[in-house]
């Protein structure tokens, strides 16, 4: 919360206007109250019309005062919100922009999403609340009772007591009501949650018959929603015509005992009239100030949330001495790499060593948690390592500057990713002048020239948004001709192949043998058919590598190679690739 | 993603309701018909729709005539200085009590009114979602291809939420408004018509200015609501892709772009929010100014004789109360128009024409109850008893016959042209073809997901359009590549296919899918629950799982779809066994992506863009040399 309300420190001399120009205001909304006692009291009482008409003037330029007032405050009440949250959105884009995957992976992607968007929006709409009314709410307030207070200091207590059933009121709603809403809310949530289900599983349900079991299912949620929906929405339709009593009996407290005083001259007529609004005004501002109580406390759960990310620091930063490399060739060399995921109690990687030439194919192959993806993301300094280090051509990473590093790497991630724009917007990501030949070559390279002149405007397609309207299989190919359009000395495949048939798979390996030949690839695969004629294979398990050397090595030596090849090849083709 | 974004489930808030009024609105295509429609809905509730509009409009009117008792209690202490008598403190009383009594009923009447409606508009908002709820499973499938799942959704929550939203509150804020505005006026005009008439001088002031404030913030408001989609977008979109963004170098001109579009919403956002802040002080101004006025020539017609004092206080009283209900009727056609529009999206899905056939919800039967598993129970010995008996019902043995079946998703691109094959029960059918080719298709012919356009689908011996739905699909089990678990647990979902198999049928099924030990290291066992995102089991643990739903299911026809996501080596081999335990005296089709599982088959279908190009053994295949041949080679030409 700190982290987030320093961003609204350059806009003090703003909030300091908005309080002065609400203040102006507030004073003037209350005085308009004593001029009309003045006019009842020294003008109709007394028959004196001039005096009536002198303060009629002075009341209208007191309202145009009052409306001025107001604006101005909303003016600078706006640019406070809105610029303090262009300038906390903006920093903390900019942070999660800079964070590591170290960082990144402590939040989920959706939820940090949801901070960058949604809980700014929030804070936005909380500030100009809040500068509105939580500020005006109380020196209206104060004012007001200030007010009645030099009016009639013997009639107060009739405000004081109208406050405290207000103030019962309220707790009762409080304990009442409020829990009730935080259920509401997660009913909500589960609602959304069993139709997102059954939506996904549409052909699932009907398949198994099991329409009736998702209708009940649904039913329980819907069902419960409804029971708390009634409770509260009857609590509410209670809660407002219950301040309206309030206010109307106070008021006839206040003629009530008004009737004596005035009687026993301690009252004027006039000034009972102004105290009636004076109170109205108190109780008034009192339900404000309730209310962002309410307010409030949900904005500092979304400041909250976003200060979590704006305090948390980027922890790979290039070294300040960092040189940038000449010439690069893409020699690779892992030595002694230990690695372990923060706060982790074990090495996700444990002494890692080998070499990866250009020219050459290293390829990468394990079960799931071995390690292997954790591997190559330290490659491009995703994460850094714990222990040993990671050379590109005998430098040491983490000496030179980030950008040069990833700019000698192309990395192709496991999901095929793409953004908003044409198919050669994404192909050109790496390189913003690619000719449209670079492009067509990387098209066929990846397999992908294909089905990219199948599309209504080839190239120039567009991608939906997360690219759904291309296939998984379509985009990962499409996220390795954007690696190699780039054309980088090394390129890494995290398991890029995954979603292309075998047939694909193979034509892809062999365009991309033939096009990269001078190049660094280092291969991560599940798929023995994909990695088979690699120069090196290193098998990996629990994080350390326990075979190494070529498919037909392996299946001598490697014990856990031969096992993963002979539950995926028939005995004919490992008979074909011993031979 | 989408499904995340719903999840806060009310409608989306502008800045404040006042603004949210002023945003441009939806708007239905035909208003009038949805809101036949929506009252079509309301025709049950009349009797208690009626008396909520009777006790708004009686709380309304006791509310009204309030102030000007009050004026009267004022008066009687003014008469009683003026007169020089002391005040009347009997007369006094009396006008208290009675005004008491008026506030009393006055809250009553409001109440009652909000109680009813509370209860009346959430019945009808669980109404709502029920429809949507069960017609979900009466929609052709066909009918999801053309809808996101998103979509869907927030029109099951929000626009039922929006039009919840307006009959719960809406509907009587504008009947409770139109009433003290009329109400009002009658009163104001009984005290002094002079006076009602400079009062409401300032009205049309007020109007004008509205709508010059409206009309100048609109256009921010729908900015605002642009540039926000855009930077959310910007957002999403790079925090997705952040890892290529890193490595691809481009976080600079990812965060010029952010920038650019960041200041923009700042723009808009401060203008439309400094624009709709101007509504109150602009309208308070009225207010003010129709107070001074009131002030000023109620004194002057107070000195004159012709009002009392009493009188001036309840006019201001009434003046002051004139500004909100105006303005919530001014805004009565923006609701209207937007609960139009929810409503629409609402009927556009329950006037969506179901399947032939569709499934029924069976009222007031709920799982778990004693009785009606009981009987259930005995309905399932007595149908596969008759079964077994080969009784009327001839047991079902998995003979597959598609008869020159053609089929398009589009009624002009046809993409299975004249297919014929045969399966015999027990034999495995391997379906294969690259990516894209339309494997799955074949498979949601079979479960009758989309109709054949000629031909047809005969299962033992049956067409399968003879079935019903509910009877054809207790035929097939079915282990799909998106292992779809539901949020229960372990229990619920290996019952899933069969609610009422004993545990001891569910845990050999477990057992047969090697996932019995696994279950059983959980804390919970059997009734561990599968979170939300079902990440507290792996991969290779949900598809052993849907493996054992479907051995426990116990049908003769198998259909599968090979992963081809990774797990790691020991759950795979895991899986093969599983699966094969599955398929053991099974028809079965597989989608397959595994050699092994390819050349075991009794038949391979090769598919190539949505056609059957091929069919035969592996050896068959091989010799021919065509499309099989080539796919096999690729992976190993050297």
């Amino acid at each position: 919360m700190k982290t987030t309300l320093r961003y609204f420190k350059p806009y003090i001399p703003y909030m300091l206007l908005v309080v002065l120009l609400l203040f102006c205001q507030a004073m003037c909304e209350l005085s308009l109250p004593a001029y009309m006692s003045d006019i009842i009291n020294n003008g109709i009482v007394p028959m004196d019309m001039p005096y009536i008409y002198k303060t009629g003037l002075i009341m209208v330029g007191l309202a145009f005062a009052c409306s001025l007032f107001a604006v101005g405050g909303g003016f600078f009440a706006s640019r406070t919100a809105a610029g303090a949250s262009r300038d906390i959105r903006r920093a903390l884009f900019s942070n999660v922009t800079d964070f590591s995957s170290a960082e990144l992976d402590s939040f989920s992607t959706a939820s940090l999403i949801t901070r960058a968007t949604n809980d700014v929006q929030q804070i936005q709409q909380a500030a100009v609340m809040t500068l509105r009314m939580a500020i005006f709410a109380p020196i209206m307030g104060i004012g007001a009772l200030v007010r009645a207070l030099a009016t009639s200091p013997s009639l107060t207590w009739t405000i004081g007591l109208a406050l405290a059933v207000i103030i019962c009121i309220m707790v009762f709603m409080f304990f009442a009501v409020m829990p009730k809403f935080r259920i509401l809310q997660s009913k909500l949530d589960r609602l959304n949650q069993v139709i997102a289900e059954r939506l996904s599983g549409l052909l699932v349900v009907r398949a198994f018959n099991s329409e009736q079991a998702e209708e009940e299912r649904f039913d329980v949620t819907n069902t419960e929603l409804r029971k708390i929906n009634i409770f509260v929405n009857r609590c509410m339709a209670f809660l407002f015509p219950s301040m309206t009593i309030v206010m109307n009996l106070v008021n006839i407290l206040i003629v009530w005992v008004g009737a004596h005083m005035v009687e026993s001259q301690n009252l004027l007529i006039g000034d009972m009239l102004a105290f009636l609004q004076y109170a109205m005004h108190v109780i008034i501002s009192f339900l404000f100030v309730t209310m962002m109580f309410i307010m409030i406390p949900r904005a500092a759960v979304s400041g909250n949330r976003i200060g979590e990310v704006l305090d948390i620091r980027p922890t790979i930063r290039d070294a300040e001495d960092a040189v940038t490399p000449s010439a690069l060739r893409g020699e690779i060399t892992f030595k002694d790499v230990s690695f372990a995921y923060p706060d982790a109690e074990e090495k996700t990687l444990d002494d890692i060593s080998f070499t990866a030439s250009p020219g050459t194919t290293t390829a990468i192959i394990g079960g799931t948690g071995s390690g292997k993806s954790s591997l190559i993301s330290l490659i491009p300094r995703l994460f850094d390592v714990t222990e040993g280090s990671i050379c590109l051509d005998g430098q040491d990473i983490r000496t030179m500057p980030q950008k040069s590093l990833r700019d000698a790497i192309g990395y192709v991630p496991q999901k095929g990713l793409l953004f908003t724009g044409t198919i050669a917007d994404n192909l050109r990501y790496g390189k913003s002048d690619a000719t449209m030949e670079e492009l067509e070559k990387a098209a066929a390279t990846s397999q992908s020239i294909s089905f990219i002149n199948e599309m209504p405007n080839g190239f120039d397609t567009e991608v939906a948004q997360g690219g759904t309207s291309v296939s998984g299989g379509q985009k990962q190919r499409l996220s390795i001709a954007r690696a190699l359009v780039k054309d980088p000395q090394v390129l890494i495949f995290d398991d890029s192949f995954s979603a292309l048939d075998f047939k694909t798979d193979a034509a892809l390996r062999k365009a991309l043998r033939e096009s990269a030949s001078e190049k660094t690839l280092i291969i991560v695969a599940q798929r023995i058919n994909t990695i088979m004629d690699a120069d090196q294979i290193l098998v990996m398990e629990d994080g350390r590598i326990v075979g190494r050397g070529t498919h037909e090595e392996l299946l001598r030596t490697c014990e856990l190679y031969k096992e993963i090849a002979m539950s995926q090849l028939s005995e004919e083709e490992l008979g074909k690739g011993v031979a | 993603m989408a499904a995340r974004q719903q999840q806060t489930g009310k409608p989306k808030h502008g800045p404040g309701s006042r603004a949210a009024a002023m945003m441009p609105g939806e708007k239905a295509g035909d208003l009038r018909g949805t809101l036949r429609k929506l009252l079509s809905y309301l025709a049950p509730y009349k009797f208690r729709l009626f008396f909520v509009l009777l006790f708004a409009i009686a709380s309304t009117i006791f509310a009204i005539v309030s102030p000007t008792i009050l004026g009267t209690a004022t008066d009687t202490i003014v008469q009683g200085l003026m007169s020089g008598q002391g005040v009347d403190y009997e007369a006094l009383l009396q006008i208290i009590v009675f005004l008491i009594g008026l506030y009393a009923v006055s809250f009553g009447f409001s109440a009652a009114q909000g109680f009813i409606m509370a209860g009346m508009s959430q019945q009808i908002t669980y109404e709502f979602r029920r429809l949507l709820s069960e017609k979900m499973d009466k929609l052709p499938v066909r009918y999801f291809d053309g809808m996101t799942h998103g979509e869907y959704q927030s029109r099951v929550i929000n626009d039922i939420e929006t039009v919840n939203q307006s009959l719960s509150q809406s509907l009587t804020q504008v009947i409770t408004a139109a009433v003290t505005i009329i109400g009002t006026l009658i009163m104001m005009i009984r005290i002094s018509l002079i006076m009602t008439v400079v009062a409401l001088l300032v009205l049309p002031m007020s109007m004008v200015m509205i709508k010059l404030v409206v009309r100048r913030s609109q256009g921010h408001f729908k900015n605002q609501q642009k540039y926000l989609g855009e930077v959310n977008a910007h957002v999403e979109e790079m925090f997705t892709g952040h890892t290529v963004v890193k490595v691809f170098n481009k976080e600079e001109e990812s965060q010029a772009e952010f920038d650019a579009m960041n200041d923009k919403l700042y723009e808009s956002a401060w203008k439309s929010q400094f624009l709709s802040g101007i509504m109150m002080p602009a309208t308070n101004l009225i207010g003010n100014l129709g107070y001074v006025l009131v002030c000023i020539l109620g004194g002057y017609l107070a000195i004159a004789g012709r009002i009392s004092i009493g009188n001036i206080q309840a006019f201001i009283q009434y003046v002051r109360s004139f500004n909100q209900p105006l303005q919530q009727v001014a805004n009565a056609a923006n609701l209207l128009q937007s609960t139009a529009a929810a409503a629409e999206r609402i009927f556009e899905i329950i006037d969506e024409e179901e399947e032939e056939d569709a499934f029924e919800p069976q009222a007031g039967h709920t799982l778990g109850q004693g009785m009606a598993q009981e009987s259930h129970e005995a309905a399932e010995r007595t149908q596969r008893t008759a079964a077994a008996d080969g009784g009327e019902a001839p047991a079902a043995k998995g003979r597959v016959e598609f008869e020159h079946i053609n089929f398009g998703y589009k009624p002009d691109h046809t993409i299975i042209h004249d297919f014929s094959f045969v399966a015999e029960p027990g034999s495995r059918v391997a379906i294969v073809g690259p990516t894209g080719a339309g494997k799955t298709t074949i498979v949601k012919l079979l479960l009758r997901y989309y109709e054949l356009n000629s031909g047809r689908i005969l299962v033992d011996g049956t067409d399968i359009t003879e079935y019903s739905r509910n009877d054809l699909r207790e035929h097939f089990a079915m282990v799909l590549q998106d292992t779809w678990l539901f949020s229960g647990t372990m229990r619920e979902n290996l019952k899933y296919g069969r609610p009422y198999a004993t545990d001891e049928q569910m845990i050999e099924a477990a057992k047969a899918a090697h996932i019995h030990h696994f279950i059983k290291t959980l804390p919970d066992g059997y009734d561990t629950k599968i979170n939300e995102d079902a990440d507290n089991i792996s991969q290779g643990q949900k598809q052993l799982l849907t493996i054992a739903r479907a051995m426990l299911a116990d049908n003769p026809i198998l259909i599968l779809d090979e992963a081809t996501s990774s797990v790691d080596t020991r759950t795979e081999r895991l899986i093969q066994q599983a699966m094969a335990n599955l398929m053991e005296g099974r028809t079965s089709f597989i989608i397959a992506h595994r050699l092994s599982t390819i050349k075991d088959a009794d038949t391979i279908l090769v598919l190539d863009k949505g056609d059957i190009v091929e069919q035969g053994t592996h050896e068959e295949l091989l010799e021919k040399g065509g499309a099989y041949a080539k796919l096999y080679n690729s992976q190993f030409e050297e």
